[in-house]
């Protein structure tokens, strides 16, 4: 192996990689489709049949009414809003990695970004579904949106979930234009590369007339950064608005200021866990070993580890406020947390989220894969729980105790979630199918830089990104 | 293509099926007890017999859409050849009535032994809304939520709607021929096989009626029976005054009451006036710290024990024992212990001398379920203390006959049983189903080879009758009714009888050979009487008109009043006899554990089963609903390890019922209380198979308290039982404060300073309850500001305003299983909380009651509706906008804006916002449509709603209003006027329903107002001021009149 001018990126690319084994590393997952066997079937048709069930599903829901579901009087929220704040969480590694690493320079996110992008997308669909289902008349649900009407009538610009309509759209419209912009080159690519017919014919629509033009890369460059400052707020801003549903609310165990960071520190923390969760396995599977580093994996668990400490942090800041309100009904609930009938879902969730992500303090353990698996595994469960912990167990308290009635789910309230998990992973696998899940491009500038080639090979390698090599 | 053979039926099988189908059942063919696919799929299709839509060729396609074109073709020729349909507008509008606009009707509603007077609200000839007759002596213009509920019943789809003879749909006029022919033969035997059974009547009309038909046939019997009846009051007032009469109370009077096991504040004849005089002597205001004194001694937690200043638990059976040694500490003559369980004798002695402090004031009243034993001595006592004729009046009753009810139905069974009885005639009541079980009545009755029942649903009793003849329901027929002190209301009907029913007058008027006009009949029998001229007051030229004139302005007159002026009895003034009660000895108490059977709470003795609105409300203090259940205290439910929910079965003399158990505080120990009422077999759609049948428990000799044999868990579950309200204490929170007279005196706004609230001295303006950072006045508009406020002190959880708010707001009836997600629809609701000294303040749900420290609790109430924030929690949150402030401080729902976020719900500290989580106002189909049953059934139950309130769909929040439509209502009528509505004017359901008048209603913006005047009271309070959502509605705090002696 060539010894690298820059010693920072040695760590990034293992192996002996030349700009056209990663071309065909990469490319050939889409334009080689012999190359999905047994592993990407199973996922695909399990993901499908849990389409079917979500399409059944909402099509009861649309059919009967919110009443199919367990929500009840105190409990207006429940497995709704809990899967909407946990799926926009999950969505938050791919912005922070897209953004906020790029303007950091850390190139160690070009090997993770597209397809921490593509989750990002997937679960902002997943997340979308259910503010909309969740209302009791969602073919009226668009007046949320401030749009003209003869009614002269506007949306309550009071309220958050108003705000969360601006939020969680400009999220997806932002987070698609930067995934779909950093795709072009390597549709471009894999235009070229292509042999099939049909295949060509597609990526060259989708290429949008990429030809590697000096000018091309300038332009590309300038907008990529563009829309990477524009994207960095929304890392922030999306999960503090979700987070204002409940802080500017009077529920006890809501009306808590520390909410906006608390949120953000979530969903960063169970976005890497999903990142993790699916990067394990599909650099195994389609031998991805030497993109995908173990430094990765290494970095990514510290990620996690660092913003799991702020969440515990939270945990202990909550019961700190509900301490020092003072009043009977924050006390109340605090007790109903640690010692009512739903105590073990609390305490599963500081197993989950506090205790066993500890685990990644121990440098040999975040490199040895099942133990991150099964730490991201236990981050997702914890997540999700911490919600359920937040929004029903808080609503079945109330300040007059006549109202306290406890919430259960009904089935259709796990066939839903259930259903948006397989959608997430049908999207998640049909975008491995057929669209390159590792930047090209970004991986082969990172090689030319470490490779420290001189201006002629600049050129060379600047070259095959539009034309092939 | 193989050709399909047809399957063969199996005969054996369909034989079983058929056996095992109950009643009568008609098929259409072996297919279909059969239960075979093929069966099913041509039930299920729309057109049997037709060919698949393969088979159908062009050709065919073609003839079959050109004749579809013509025919569509002919509708053009309307009102050429064919009759034109047109919906024009009256050409002749009836009198007085404006469309839109509701009419009211005076009448009453007739029950065992006695009737209310009601103002009916009529819309387009509908009737649509009960509220009570200002003028009767009962009502007093409130109601019960049993009379609220009464205009479902009247559109209830499964009232019965023919004739039937012996289960086959039959006439009037065949039921006539062949009953003169009965008649004819009774005639000839003087009648000596004829019975007739009706229960407790209260109809003057129908009384003669009957007299009539005795004279005609005066060897024929005529029984009266209440399941839940006075019988025992009867038994005692033979034997202390040698005449069967009723006993009222004049509680205006009365500063001490003592209730030994009654419930008098919800159930019984007189109801609603003994609520209304009780609270009335509570009423604390200002300095007037005056207020009569309720000792409740009770074998169930019953709202009159909730709403007494000291409330002892007894066992049912020991109710006695106290009440001889109540007696005993009072002077009368008892043989016997005077030892009770569950009072001291000392607090008994400090009940005494309370009583005879206050001769001439204060009145002991038994239970009606009570022994006869019981009765006797509360006549002793009353005498005693002089309450006989001052707060405890004797009036006559309707039922004369000196033998008890029970035994005058155990000879009607004997001679049944002894096929001594030809034709029977069952005017309303359900023996079959509530005749004491040893009786087994049902079979008695298959003796007999005539046997009618003419009653409002086609029952248990008329399934095994051979005829059965529905009855009207009160609004479509002609009658009248004494009230419970004998006011005589006439009945008018509403609208013309929807089915094809007769009234008992109409019934009786063809028996005699007279009219089948109801009206004519009852006109008739005042006609010949005097007290309808010379009593209803018309004025002007009386004595220049003739007779017959005055006659007839008198009748319009109580038409119009719905009363008859100066009816009410005199008071008999009868000995009593001392003999009586020393020739009484106590019953031995049961041992061991004793099962309590009574009426239900909501649906009485099983008549209003049928009920949605009843079934679904909350039984006061034990909040369950849609069931009834094995009640028993949190110490007694341990000693058998039973807890709630678990289902356990209860054996008494070798019958035995299986229920869900309920652990309520406050119940005695070594007791279980089961409610009568449930378990119908064919008492409607809504009615069958809810709960489980208590009347198999009772024996004649035990028709209130039994001797269980045993107790025992099953170890099955039931499911659970859906309680509107499962949490209990209010956890220290300000949420219901309460004290007695002398904290009051103290600290008239009986708030007890939180220990955490700083007082800074140097800034006074801090130290009021009421800091805020908010500016005093948050609304500057003009115009009124509506506010409600409610007393606490006089408010008994008697649920009236709940139905009454149900029935003014088309609000729907979810059913159990919704009831069990807490998704009921009620706008207003009851809160109730258990309060003990020793309480830790934290249980999560009912199952954890540790038995000790909440045994014997402290109830209150706090009825909860929308609280019209001025600073609305719900308001900010809708993103939509769908609720909104009105400039008079209402808060407001927009349905149609509404998408149903449910945000504002969740934010909404009180929890009063409702949501149509289903689509429940369709959903009632589920209690309307047609059956299979049934066939016949009409879908009436649409015709109930309110057209002045939008009728809510799916998806969408609701809540209490304040009745808007009503506060618009006036606003409309005073505008006309050119005025503001005047204060009082504005009356809200609740509070127009409330028994107590403890619900006032107006401008708070107006300092003159009845409302203004009330929420400034130093008791008045908001509730959560902390939250600072500042709430239209005010709460008076509840005072207690305890008596110093009486210790714990």
């Amino acid at each position: 192996m060539v010894r690298p001018d820059h010693p920072q990126f040695e760590l990034l690319i293992e192996g002996d990689q030349t700009y056209s084994s990663i071309d065909q590393k990469i490319g050939n997952v889409v334009l080689d489709q012999r190359r999905h066997k047994k592993p990407w079937y199973a996922v695909i048709f399990v993901a499908f049949l849990l389409v079917n069930l979500l399409l059944v599903s909402v099509g009861w829901l649309l059919y009967q009414g919110i009443g199919i579901w367990g929500n009840n009087i105190p409990t207006g929220w429940a497995f709704d809003i809990i899967n909407f704040v946990w799926w926009i969480g999950i969505g938050h590694a791919g912005t922070l990695i897209s953004a906020i690493l790029l303007l950091m320079r850390q190139q160690w996110r070009n090997s993770i970004n597209r397809f921490a992008e593509a989750m990002t997308l997937f679960a902002v669909m997943c997340a979308g579904m259910y503010p909309l289902l969740h209302t009791g008349r969602p073919w009226v649900a668009y007046w949320l949106f401030p749009y003209p009407n003869i009614m002269a009538v506007w949306p309550q610009f009071r309220s958050p979930l108003v705000w969360d309509v601006f939020a969680v759209s400009t999220y997806f419209t932002a987070s698609i234009l930067f995934w779909y912009v950093g795709l072009i080159p390597d549709l471009a690519t894999l235009r070229d590369k292509s042999t099939n017919r049909a295949a060509k014919v597609v990526f060259a629509m989708l290429s949008m007339g990429w030809r590697g033009a000096n000018k091309h890369w300038h332009r590309y460059e300038q907008a990529y950064l563009l829309l990477a400052a524009l994207s960095t707020p929304l890392v922030l801003s999306v999960h503090s608005i979700v987070s204002l549903d409940f802080a500017v609310a009077v529920v006890p165990g809501w009306n808590i200021t520390v909410f906006p960071p608390y949120f953000v520190a979530g969903a960063v923390y169970a976005g890497f866990a999903m990142v993790l969760l699916v990067a394990i396995p599909i650099r195994k599977v389609y031998g991805w070993k030497e993109l995908i580093t173990m430094n990765h994996i290494d970095w990514m668990a510290k990620i996690m580890l660092a913003t799991g400490l702020i969440v515990a942090y939270g945990y202990v800041l909550e019961a700190f406020y509900g301490w020092y309100a003072g009043t009977s009904s924050e006390t109340a609930l605090l007790n109903w947390r640690f010692s009512g009938p739903y105590k073990y879902d609390y305490w599963a969730l500081i197993l989950c989220n506090v205790i066993i992500p500890q685990l990644m303090w121990v440098p040999k353990l975040r490199r040895n894969l099942p133990v991150v698996w099964i730490v991201c595994i236990s981050v997702s469960v914890g997540m999700w729980l911490e919600r359920f912990v937040i929004i029903p167990m808080s609503l079945m308290r109330n300040y007059l105790p006549s109202s306290d009635y406890n919430y259960y789910p009904t089935k259709w309230d796990y066939f839903m979630f259930a259903g948006t998990i397989g959608f997430f992973f049908f999207m998640m696998w049909l975008f491995i199918r057929f669209l390159p899940v590792i930047n090209m491009f970004e991986i082969k500038d990172l090689l030319h830089k470490m490779k420290g080639e001189s201006a002629k090979a600049d050129r060379e390698a600047l070259a095959p990104a539009g034309g092939g090599e | 293509m193989e050709a399909k053979e047809p399957k063969k039926l199996d005969l054996d099988a369909i034989r079983a099926k058929l056996a095992s189908k109950q009643g009568p059942k008609y098929w259409r063919g072996l297919e279909e007890v059969a239960e075979t696919p093929e069966f099913t799929a041509w039930l299920g299709d729309e057109f049997p017999n037709r060919s698949t839509l393969l088979q159908i060729d062009r050709r065919s396609l073609l003839k079959v859409m050109g004749a579809s074109m013509a025919l569509a073709g002919l509708s053009g020729c309307r009102g050429v050849f064919l009759d034109e349909e047109k919906i024009v507008p009256y050409v002749k509008q009836p009198e007085e009535m404006v469309l839109g606009k509701p009419l009211y009707f005076a009448t009453a509603a007739p029950y065992p032994g006695y009737g209310v007077g009601f103002l009916v609200e009529s819309r387009e000839g509908r009737p649509l809304k009960i509220e009570g007759n200002p003028d009767h002596p009962e009502s007093q213009g409130s109601t019960t939520a049993i009379h609220q509920a009464e205009i479902l019943n009247f559109y209830d789809p499964d009232r019965s709607q023919n004739v039937m003879s012996q289960g086959e749909i039959s006439t009037w006029d065949v039921f006539y021929a062949e009953a003169s022919k009965m008649l004819a033969d009774q005639k000839a035997k003087k009648g000596s096989g004829l019975r007739i059974l009706t229960e407790t009547i209260a109809s003057p009309l129908l009384a003669e009626q009957i007299k009539d038909f005795l004279a005609v046939y005066p060897n024929a019997k005529w029984y009266q029976y209440d399941a839940c009846g006075a019988d025992s009051a009867k038994q005692a007032a033979v034997g202390a005054f040698g005449k069967p009469v009723n006993t009222i109370y004049d509680l205006k009077k009365a500063k001490v009451i003592v209730s030994l096991d009654s419930d008098f504040l919800m159930d019984g004849p007189g109801t609603l006036r003994y609520a209304r005089d009780f609270a009335d002597g509570r009423r604390v205001m200002g300095d007037n710290t005056e207020m009569n004194r309720l000792y409740a001694i009770e074998s169930y937690p019953t709202i009159t024990g909730a709403s007494s200043d000291h409330r002892f638990r007894v066992r049912g059976s020991d109710i006695e024992a106290v009440a001889f040694a109540l007696a005993a500490a009072l002077g009368v003559q008892v043989n016997g212990s005077s030892q009770a369980a569950g009072i001291s004798a000392d607090n008994i002695a400090a009940i005494a001398n309370d009583l005879r402090a206050n001769h001439g004031a204060a009145v002991v009243i038994p239970g009606a379920h009570q022994s006869p034993n019981v009765h006797l001595l509360c006549h002793a006592i009353n005498n005693g203390i002089g309450a006989l004729g001052s707060t405890a009046l004797l009036v006559p009753s309707f039922d004369e006959s000196p033998q008890s009810q029970v035994a005058g139905l155990k000879e009607l069974t004997d001679d049944l049983n002894g096929k001594r009885v030809d034709a029977l005639l069952i005017i309303g009541g359900n023996p079959v189903y509530n005749a004491p079980v040893d009786f087994q009545f049902d079979r008695a009755i298959q003796n007999c080879p005539f046997t009618v029942h003419h009653s409002l649903y086609n029952d248990e009793t008329s399934e095994k009758c051979v005829w059965h003849l529905p009855h009207t329901h009160f609004l479509e027929q002609w009658g009248d009714v004494r009230a419970y002190d004998g006011t005589i209301s006439l009945i008018q009907p509403l609208i013309a009888p929807l089915f094809e029913s007769r009234s008992a007058h109409q019934l009786f008027g063809v028996f005699l050979g007279k009219s089948e006009d109801g009206y004519a009949l009852l006109k008739k029998s005042y006609e010949g009487k005097s007290l309808l001229v010379e009593n209803s007051n018309v004025t002007g030229e009386m004595s220049t008109e003739a007779p017959k004139q005055r006659f007839e302005n008198a009748w319009k007159k109580v038409l119009h009043d719905g009363v008859i002026p100066k009816t009410s009895y005199a008071p008999l003034s009868l000995p009593f006899i001392a003999n009586a009660v020393q020739s009484i000895t106590p019953r031995t108490p049961i041992n061991g554990i004793e099962v309590i059977l009574k009426a239900d709470p909501t649906i009485g003795d099983g008549r209003h089963a049928n009920n949605g609105w009843l079934q679904e409300l909350a039984k006061p203090l034990i909040k369950t609903t849609w069931e009834n259940t094995i009640i028993l205290s949190p110490r007694t439910a341990q000693q058998y390890s039973l807890q709630t929910d678990d289902e356990a079965e209860v054996v008494v003399s070798a019958q035995s019922i299986s229920g869900t158990v309920w652990i309520m505080p406050g119940h005695p120990d070594d007791s279980i209380t089961i409610h009568l009422g449930y378990g119908r077999t064919k008492g409607g759609a809504v009615a069958n198979g809810v709960g489980f049948n208590a009347y198999v428990l009772r024996h004649s000799d035990a028709m209130s308290f039994a001797a269980a044999e045993s107790v025992k868990k099953t170890g099955d579950q039931s499911g659970d039982v859906a309680a509107t309200q499962v949490h209990n204490t209010m956890e220290g929170r300000d949420l219901i404060r309460m004290g007695t007279v002398a904290d009051y005196k103290k600290n008239p706004s009986l708030y007890e300073e939180e220990e955490h609230v700083h007082v800074d001295q140097t800034h006074p303006e801090f130290q009021s309850e009421n800091v805020s950072l908010y500016p005093d006045e948050i609304f500057n508009y003009d115009g009124p500001q509506w506010g409600m406020t409610v007393d606490l002190n006089t408010c008994i959880g008697c649920n009236a305003c709940v139905i009454a708010c149900q029935a003014e707001n088309n609000i729907p009836v979810v059913g159990k299983k919704q009831v069990l997600r807490a998704r009921e629809m009620q706008w207003i609701r009851i809160d109730r909380y258990f309060t003990s000294p020793t309480d830790s303040g934290i249980h999560w749900d009912i199952g954890d009651f540790t038995p000790d420290p909440i045994a014997d609790p402290t109830f209150s109430f706090q009825p909860v509706m929308c609280q019209h924030c001025e600073k609305a929690p719900c308001e900010p949150v809708c993103p939509v906008g769908a609720t909104m402030h009105s400039h008079e401080g209402l808060n407001q729902m927009v349905y149609n804006r509404c998408v149903g976020t449910r945000y504002c719900s969740n934010n909404c500290p009180y929890k009063v916002r409702r949501f149509n989580f289903l689509n429940y106002t369709d959903n009632q189909a589920q209690f309307d449509a047609t059956d299979e049953e049934n066939p016949m059934r009409v879908p009436l139950l649409r015709l109930l709603n309110n057209p002045d309130v939008t009728v809510r769909g799916r998806g969408v929040m609701e809540k209490c209003t304040f009745c808007v439509q009503r506060i618009n209502g006036v606003r409309i009528e005073a505008k006309k006027l050119g005025r503001d509505p005047k204060d009082g004017e504005i009356i809200t359901a609740c509070q127009q329903a409330c028994p107590t008048k403890t619900i006032v209603f107006g401008n708070v913006a107006d300092k003159d107002s009845k409302v203004s005047k009330i929420r400034g009271d130093k008791r008045a309070y908001q509730l959560l001021r902390e939250v600072q959502t500042r709430p239209r509605v005010s709460y008076l705090g509840k005072i207690r009149n305890v008596n110093p002696e009486i210790k714990a």
